[in-house]
């Protein structure tokens, strides 16, 4: 497909995951991401591939686990509290070294909350809700086409590393449609490749030998060995996989921090900042984690303030000061209950702090 | 044009979404930049229906709008709770088949189409929707005639193809009536 196509954004993350690779899919289906499960149930078998609507998602993501350690490419998505189901899951899979590629088509949370937009699943991406040591690279697309292009990388990202990969995407971006380019199917090895294309796999035993993929170790030694072996990739992510876009810093006087489809609606603020004579800068992490933190070098030395615009009580904003290291004042921008703030109240909220340095 | 922000309201089944993508498969046509954003949620089952179109000769950075340069309105409630989304000299484009009250703002372009009148005159009542995107077109110019065929044929393709030349009739309809 080379011509440019209007899809919905749930649908183009599907079509994505399935040219980037993927062909298992386990769900359970959720406002707003329902989508995906619908198109991935029509889809997938074309490719040879398999869906399977689970009873839960506690279900999914050991299916999703069991699925992938037999070397199998997995997608799996969700919304805020469905991927809370799932965390117990992804700390297992990271541990046993299990590549799956996990999105989160995010709403506003404590608990059910509600269906629409919301970034309060900041935490919980990149701290995780699952127990003990252990990292899931985040990213976050801001329109569809960037979320096509993260989905078509990811599963190769995913078995690269062998962990989780995370794309942290929002109710908004999953029904707003826009024309989007999708990219040519990757290859995928056959069940007869399986043994050698990946040989840490569950596989069978005809090749001779056998792998064990697990996540229990009773003797702390091993364990302690196992924890830093993951951490070593972890570290090479870290370094990998960072991800960001600037605008305007070198002359900025306020700069943003805003990811997602909030960053889109800082930006058009930021044009109207300027009608008004002030100049303003935006770091746009793409990988929450690893977050950015060079991108906050770059900022100038006349900078007032930094802040953080956020869909959520102020969550990113612990990595943002973290970063910005008290060189400037942070503060806080932010909506929540699935509340989307228009360019223009950014704008009001931005000149009521700058009124203050 | 550099950009125009649209908006659409009106309730469930009346083609709100439909006036919306097409809109956009327009622009795409022309190589324009584009995004539809849907209402979505609890509010759907309430029977309300409304999207956002933007289209722009550049990239488009916010889906959402706090104005518009143009909204349709296509049953009472959305007449009351969108005139304030048009911004000042912009235009409101009312089915006046289903809203009998005006706006109360004497800045913004009213623009009456009796959709459903003109709709019996073709002989299908569901055309409505249609004549009113014809309508939007005609007084915004946001997309070309050719793209404006190029979104029906789009949309009415496979089974629903036999409704294509209905639905080409009913896009120009106001056009025709109005000597635009």
């Amino acid at each position: 497909m080379t011509e440019k196509v209007l899809m919905k954004g749930n649908e183009a993350f599907a079509e994505a995951a399935i040219r980037g690779g993927s062909r298992y899919y386990f769900g359970y289906p959720i406002t707003p991401q329902s989508e995906i499960p619908e198109y991935m149930s029509k889809e997938l078998p074309k490719w040879g591939g398999a869906f399977l609507q689970a009873e839960s998602e506690l279900a999914a993501i050991n299916m999703a686990y069991g699925a992938a350690a037999a070397g199998g490419n997995v997608f799996i998505s969700s919304s805020s509290p469905g991927i809370a189901l799932m965390q117990e899951g992804l700390s297992f899979m990271c541990s046993a070294q299990v590549p799956c590629v996990i999105l989160n088509v995010s709403r506003c949370g404590p608990g059910v909350g509600g269906i629409q937009p919301g970034q309060c699943d900041y935490y919980q991406a990149t701290r995780g809700g699952g127990n003990g040591d252990y990292r899931i690279p985040v990213f976050a697309p801001d329109s569809i086409q960037s979320s096509i292009d993260i989905l078509y990388e990811a599963t190769d990202l995913a078995q690269k590393y062998r962990n989780p990969i995370m794309i942290l995407a929002d109710g908004m971006m999953g029904q707003m449609m826009e024309p989007v380019l999708m990219p040519e199917p990757k290859y995928v090895p056959t069940l007869e490749e399986l043994p050698t294309a990946r040989p840490w796999a569950v596989t069978g035993t005809a090749k001779g030998y056998r792998n064990v993929v697990k996540s229990l170790f009773m003797k702390p030694d091993e364990l302690e060995v196992n924890v830093e072996k993951i951490f070593e990739k972890y570290d090479e992510a870290a370094k990998d996989l960072v991800r960001y876009e600037t605008y305007n810093l070198e002359d900025a006087e306020v700069v943003f921090v805003a990811f997602g489809t909030l960053s889109r609606i800082t930006r058009e603020a930021m044009e109207i900042l300027e009608t008004k004579g002030i100049k303003a800068g935006l770091i746009r992490p793409i990988s929450l984690w690893p977050f950015p933190a060079e991108a906050f070098e770059q900022i100038n030395p006349k900078t007032k303030v930094v802040i953080s615009n956020e869909l959520s009580m102020g969550q990113m904003i612990d990595d943002v000061e973290r970063c910005v290291k008290g060189r400037y004042p942070v503060r806080l921008i932010h909506r929540t209950g699935g509340i989307v703030p228009t360019s223009l109240e950014i704008v009001e909220k931005t000149m009521k702090i700058l009124g203050e340095y | 044009m550099s950009t125009q922000k649209l908006f659409f309201a009106g309730s469930g089944g009346q083609g709100i979404l439909l006036m919306g993508q097409m809109i956009s498969y327009a622009a795409m046509s022309q190589d324009l930049e584009t995004t539809f954003l849907p209402s979505y949620g609890p509010e759907m089952r309430g029977g309300t229906a409304n999207c956002t179109v933007i289209v722009s000769d550049s990239t488009i950075n916010c889906p959402l709008i706090f104005e518009a340069d143009a909204v349709v309105v296509m049953n009472p409630p959305s007449l009351t709770r969108f005139e304030s989304l048009v911004k000042p000299g912009g235009k409101i484009i009312i089915n006046t088949s289903l809203v009998s009250e005006r706006p109360t703002r004497t800045d913004i372009d009213v623009i009456e189409v009796p959709a459903n009148e003109l709709a019996d005159e073709l002989g299908n009542r569901r055309t409505a929707n249609v004549i009113m995107y014809g309508a939007l077109v005609a007084e915004t110019g946001v997309v070309s005639q050719e793209g404006v065929e190029y979104a029906l044929r789009k949309v009415f393709s496979g089974k629903k193809a036999k409704l294509l030349d209905l639905n080409m009739k009913a896009a120009n309809i106001y056009k025709e009536k109005m000597g635009k």
